[in-house]
């Protein structure tokens, strides 16, 4: 594990998990994440990276070890599949369904409130569609109005699930600038889970790879040459 | 028509129960649980028997029977291990089987049970009215009040528990809202029907709908037109209520599955 001199937002010791007895998904993980990083947990399907971001976000209690997050307001974007359903949500709309922490879940929206879910959608550049339906923007679109959403709280802890899925490689490439505009000028720390992570690999500060436990855990350039992904290439 | 005091009851009544059912089935469309109206129907029914067999108010115990369903439909998907369906399947099965033995028990199998499955302008009484009013209004504020926060769970249940937000307590609200709304509506539309009107006018207004808000709002407006109509029709042509406002919902959905379809085409 890199030595880490930022304040951690999140601290995992000696984690182990399994959804069900006997079969462990993960083994002693140990994992610490600082104030403003941008770390890319990625590994095969089935590795285990999507269960170590749930522990994370409180969605699984650990077998064993402990799991600490420093962060006060987490913004969460869960695999975009889920939210984009038949619901002829706008993206105003959806947005504003993130601003619960804050604004507490009793009567209508303050103007406080509102300014901040504006602030979010413009942070993403969608101003300009505000008030169309999620389902009739494009995939890149969509992606952008939930991470909207995920920073209407304001939070300093961002968390994202497989963002890239669905979403064509030129959207990929702005989602990872968008990413590092976000870490930039809000300073949130970024945890991005994905499969591939060849759109953020020129921009995160550390790549952790799961398999099971942490078999990698260090800058991209690193990483061994095996896993780097081919269909991003970046001078 | 509305020379008649019960008609007046009835649209009275109805108009609210218009209101009600899609507002409450608007969380049950969007969480995918249209059927768990149906489900809570059928324990309302073991709930209508009961009431029978002690002598006491069936709208009473099938309100607490409904209940009882809502909240272990609730716990049995989030904490039993079993998936929504199956959770449904197991309320929605032993609700009916409870109900057909304590029907035969309380020797209640005649007109007046019927009533309730099927809906009945004759049956609603003033102290009707005023139930349906108080617990109707009740439901409606409550859902006013919280439905930022209903919203956002229906919406992304995961996210809003990480945000912090008492998913679970949301849940329970949605589970007995839809409960009393099957208790209050058995009078007119019927415990065997009430489930339509919480879902078609919802899946009727997604159809035409532009934003969430517009398909809450269209919504309890078709709920309402579907009701008062098939309430005039039923007097007039002497149908029975509970049918008559469901064809009118399902054929309010027709019109705008049509319409929808022409304008993409357009």
């Amino acid at each position: 594990m890199p030595e880490l001199t930022l304040p951690p937002v999140v601290e995992l010791d000696g984690v182990s998990f399994g959804y069900r007895a006997g079969v462990r998904v993960l083994e002693d993980v140990s994992l610490t994440v600082g104030a403003g990083e941008f770390v890319a947990i990625a590994g095969p399907n089935g590795g285990g990276k999507t269960t170590l971001l749930r522990l994370v976000l409180g969605l699984e209690r650990p077998a064993a070890g402990t799991v600490r997050v420093f962060s006060q307001r987490i913004g969460y974007l869960p695999q975009r599949s889920r939210l984009v359903g038949e619901a002829p949500v706008t993206v105003r709309e959806v947005v504003s369904t993130g601003r619960l922490a804050p604004a507490g879940i009793w009567g209508p929206l303050r103007r406080t409130d509102r300014d901040a879910v504006t602030r979010a959608i413009e942070t993403v550049g969608l101003a300009g569609r505000a008030d169309a339906p999620l389902r009739t923007l494009s995939g890149g679109m969509q992606q952008r109005a939930l991470i909207a959403k995920a920073l209407a709280s304001e939070p300093t802890l961002l968390a994202l699930d497989e963002p890239t899925t669905g979403v064509d490689a030129a959207s990929q490439e702005s989602l990872g600038l968008l990413l590092e505009e976000l870490r930039e000028q809000l300073g949130v720390t970024i945890l991005y889970v994905s499969h591939e992570f060849g759109a953020v690999e020129h921009v995160v500060d550390r790549i952790v790879l799961v398999r099971g436990g942490i078999v990698y855990d260090g800058p991209p350039s690193g990483l061994p040459g095996v896993w780097h992904d081919p269909s991003h290439h970046h001078a | 028509m509305l020379d008649l005091e019960f008609m007046r009851l009835a649209l009275a009544t109805g108009a609210i129960v218009g209101l009600l059912a899609p507002a409450v089935g608007f969380f049950l469309v969007e969480r995918k649980a249209s059927l768990i109206g149906d489900g809570l129907g059928h324990v309302a029914f073991a709930g209508v028997a009961l009431g029978y067999l002690l002598g006491i108010s069936p709208v009473l115990t099938a309100l607490v029977a409904a209940v009882l369903g809502a909240l272990t439909i609730e716990w049995l998907r989030t904490r039993g291990g079993a998936a929504g369906d199956q959770a449904l399947a197991l309320v929605f099965y032993t609700g009916i089987a409870a109900g057909v033995v304590l029907v035969s028990k309380a020797g209640a199998l005649n007109v007046n049970l019927f009533q309730f499955l099927f809906g009945s302008i004759l049956t609603v009484s003033r102290n009707d009215l005023w139930t349906v009013l108080v617990l109707g209004i009740g439901a409606l504020v409550t859902i006013a009040v919280l439905f930022r926060g209903l919203v956002a769970t229906v919406l992304d249940e995961e996210g809003s528990r990480v945000a912090g937000v008492p998913v679970t307590r949301l849940n329970v609200v949605v589970a007995v809202l839809a409960a009393l709304t099957v208790a209050v509506s058995m009078r007119i539309v019927g415990i065997l029907l009430i489930a339509a009107l919480m879902v078609l006018p919802v899946i009727a207004a997604n159809r035409i709908a532009w934003s969430l808000r517009s398909t809450f709002a269209l919504s309890m407006a078709f709920g309402v037109s579907s009701v008062i109509s098939g309430l005039s029709v039923a007097y007039y042509a002497d149908l029975p209520p509970g049918g008559t406002i469901v064809l009118v919902a399902a054929g309010t959905f027709a019109l705008c599955a049509v319409g929808s379809a022409l304008v993409r085409r357009a």
